[in-house]
């Protein structure tokens, strides 16, 4: 089966004055249904995998397949088209439009993606019952708490039914009760097959993945890890309870020779 | 933009203001316009005015100058003619100089006081009280027979016979002006033009001629006062030279009202053409207006241009979303611009007494205008929309 992310030595350097090698030579492959956690400090290079994941940037170098397909030359028409339907991103800061109803912001996932106007509505309220939120859907966004908007932002997402489910940093903006209740949705989607790729800085987030790949100095280093409990849904593991069970490999990251990209 | 009816009103504002001034100007305009063409005397616009004012100097050898022979029937003849009489102001003074007074008794001796009073004497063909539109208080006018038989006789305007004390003509009253007597036979009540003939005496130009002389010709002092049909006067002015001087038409001058037509239009004309500056300079800075809040609107909706770039929105989307709302609050702008720019027009007629005109063409326009205002202003902020970086856009 065709992996839903497949990257080939791929690259990305900033031109300028002095050359930014924000992305080295990274290999990653994630398969459909899989839920894969990158961590790295600030700085590292993850905002520049994440824009590259969801399409929003272009590698200079290698090559990026998401679900086969290869973006590269595609013009902006196609490469927009191509992240509203293979997608779906969920925010620290959410992202909600606040005058707006949550219902509303859920169907706005699917306004660019050539879903009949009938057929938005009836997704999203099923995207809305998913997340738990059915009797919110008509509350304006503005006027939902923090987990309830993080959870609209999932809706929203989901409701597009997008090949992957890009996370950035989902937990970042909410407090420990919250963060664990939305972590526990994302178990929750991955029992349902959704494929999960989470970019958080938290170790405690990353552990929940399958799988966790470091970013360093933009180079990915991949840590076949897993953590022994079965995901699925079940009482609330925490982060520290799986990451004690797989103790992590130091990270190999190469140093780059000097020259390549 | 529905979502916020504060700040699309606000935006709409600058169009507002400028479709209103549009709207009100080019109706108070045609509002102006309507009043001057109704005030345009019909009287006015039907006179004709002859005058053989002209350098004698100037005339070619052989040529005369004057009215011609017998001006009023040569002015009868003249197709949309109604009437037609001439006049002209004796030159009545007295061998000592003085000017005659008008009295009901004879003058006392030389040296000693006249009892009477002074009035203007006018020597008027018989037609000229129909062309003047002359309404009789008592008696009658002269007609053709007290011309050709130079008769001693004369109509007082209401006001000379009221100087004079004269206020019937039962008994034959006798006027001397100077040392002639005339026997008055009528009082005119009213006159539609020339007013002066209210304060005048008027005695037959024959009879005028014989007693203080003829006018000297080309001094301007015969007048040919032609009354025309309704419409009828432009063309009465251009046949008439020929009518009365065919042997050379430009002895004579004549005056014809201005064409109402003419004089509406350029008024029009001049009138729509400030206020449309006005309003284009009006609609220029609402456009700023629209530009600017849409500009300012972009730049706070930055995260959410970066939301629906990862949704899927192209670019052009982008762009087409703030162009739609931009040139929606134009139109909704407009629509309101229309209703107050013809509430002002309602209003200010109402005040000035005025029938409110209005184009039903330019209120439909205004909200089309409005609309394109404000998609000419929405090019740039949509510009700048469309080119956002979701990447940097989502970051914030």
């Amino acid at each position: 089966m065709t992996p839903v992310i497949d990257m080939r030595g791929v690259s990305r350097t900033f031109d300028g004055p002095s050359p930014v090698h924000a992305l080295r030579d990274v290999d990653l492959t994630i398969e459909a249904g899989e839920y894969v956690t990158v961590v790295g400090p600030s700085g590292s290079g993850k905002s520049t995998f994440l824009n590259l994941v969801g399409l929003l940037d272009t590698p200079t170098g290698g090559t990026y397949l998401i679900d086969g397909i290869d973006p590269a030359d595609m013009g902006e028409r196609h490469r927009s088209a191509l992240r509203g339907d293979r997608i779906g991103f969920v925010f620290q800061s959410f992202h909600l439009i606040g005058h707006r109803s949550a219902l509303d912001n859920t169907r706005l996932s699917m306004v660019y993606t050539g879903v009949p106007r009938a057929e938005r509505t009836a997704r999203a309220r099923t995207a809305l019952r998913r997340v738990g939120l059915s009797h919110r859907e008509h509350a304006l966004a503005a006027t939902l708490s923090g987990g309830e908007r993080q959870r609209v932002a999932i809706a929203r997402a989901l409701a597009a039914r997008p090949s992957l489910l890009l996370c950035d940093e989902p937990t970042g903006n909410l407090d420990s009760t919250t963060a664990a209740s939305v972590l526990s949705l994302l178990d929750e989607l991955h029992a349902d097959g959704i494929t999960l790729l989470v970019v958080t800085h938290d170790t405690g987030v990353a552990a929940r993945g399958q799988r966790t790949v470091i970013i360093r100095d933009g180079c990915l280093s991949e840590g076949s890890r897993r953590c022994p409990a079965a995901p699925g849904p079940g009482p609330p593991r925490t982060g520290f309870r799986c990451a004690t069970s797989c103790p992590k490999p130091p990270p190999a990251c190469s140093p780059v020779p000097a020259g390549r990209r | 933009m529905l979502a916020r009816p504060g700040r699309t009103a606000l935006t709409g504002l600058g169009t507002v203001i400028g479709i209103t001034v549009f709207v009100a100007t080019l109706g108070l305009a045609s509002t102006a316009a309507g009043q001057i063409g109704d005030r345009f005397d019909a009287m006015t616009a039907t006179e004709v005015t002859v005058t053989d004012q002209s350098n004698v100097d100037d005339l070619p050898g052989g040529v005369e100058p004057g009215l011609g022979e017998d001006p009023e029937k040569a002015a009868m003849a003249v197709n949309g003619v109604t009437a037609a009489g001439s006049y002209f102001v004796p030159d009545i003074r007295e061998p000592g100089g003085e000017s005659a007074q008008g009295s009901l008794l004879p003058p006392g001796p030389p040296g000693t006081e006249p009892a009477g009073v002074s009035v203007d004497v006018l020597a008027v063909s018989p037609g000229y009280f129909d062309a003047v539109h002359a309404r009789l208080a008592h008696g009658r006018v002269f007609d053709s027979f007290h011309e050709e038989n130079t008769q001693p006789v004369a109509v007082l305007g209401r006001a000379a016979a009221h100087r004079i004390g004269l206020n019937g003509v039962e008994h034959r009253p006798t006027l001397f002006v100077g040392r002639h007597p005339f026997t008055v036979i009528g009082i005119v009540e009213d006159v539609e033009r020339h007013p002066a003939t209210l304060a005048s005496v008027m005695v037959p130009r024959s009879s005028a001629m014989e007693t203080w002389g003829a006018p000297e010709p080309g001094m301007g002092e015969n007048t040919l006062i032609v009354d025309t049909r309704m419409g009828a006067a432009q063309q009465v002015g251009d046949e008439i030279r020929v009518a009365l001087r065919p042997d050379h038409p430009a002895a004579l001058q004549v005056q014809v009202p201005p064409d109402p037509r003419t004089l509406r239009d350029g008024i029009d004309n001049d009138l729509t053409g400030l206020f449309m500056a006005l309003a284009v300079v009006c609609l220029g800075v609402g456009a700023l207006g629209i530009a600017n809040t849409t500009l300012v609107s972009v730049i706070e909706r930055v995260p959410e241009i970066g939301l629906r770039r990862a949704m899927g929105a192209r670019r052009s989307q982008i762009a087409a979303q703030f162009l739609t709302e931009s040139a929606g609050s134009g139109f909704v702008g407009g629509m309101v611009g229309a209703a107050l720019g013809a509430g002002t027009v309602v209003v200010v007629s109402l005040f000035q007494g005025w029938g409110p005109l209005l184009d039903p063409r330019t209120i439909a326009a205004a909200p089309l205008i409005g609309a394109g205002v404000g998609l000419v202003a929405g090019a740039y902020p949509a510009w700048r929309a469309a080119r956002t970086e979701p990447a940097q856009a989502l970051r914030s």
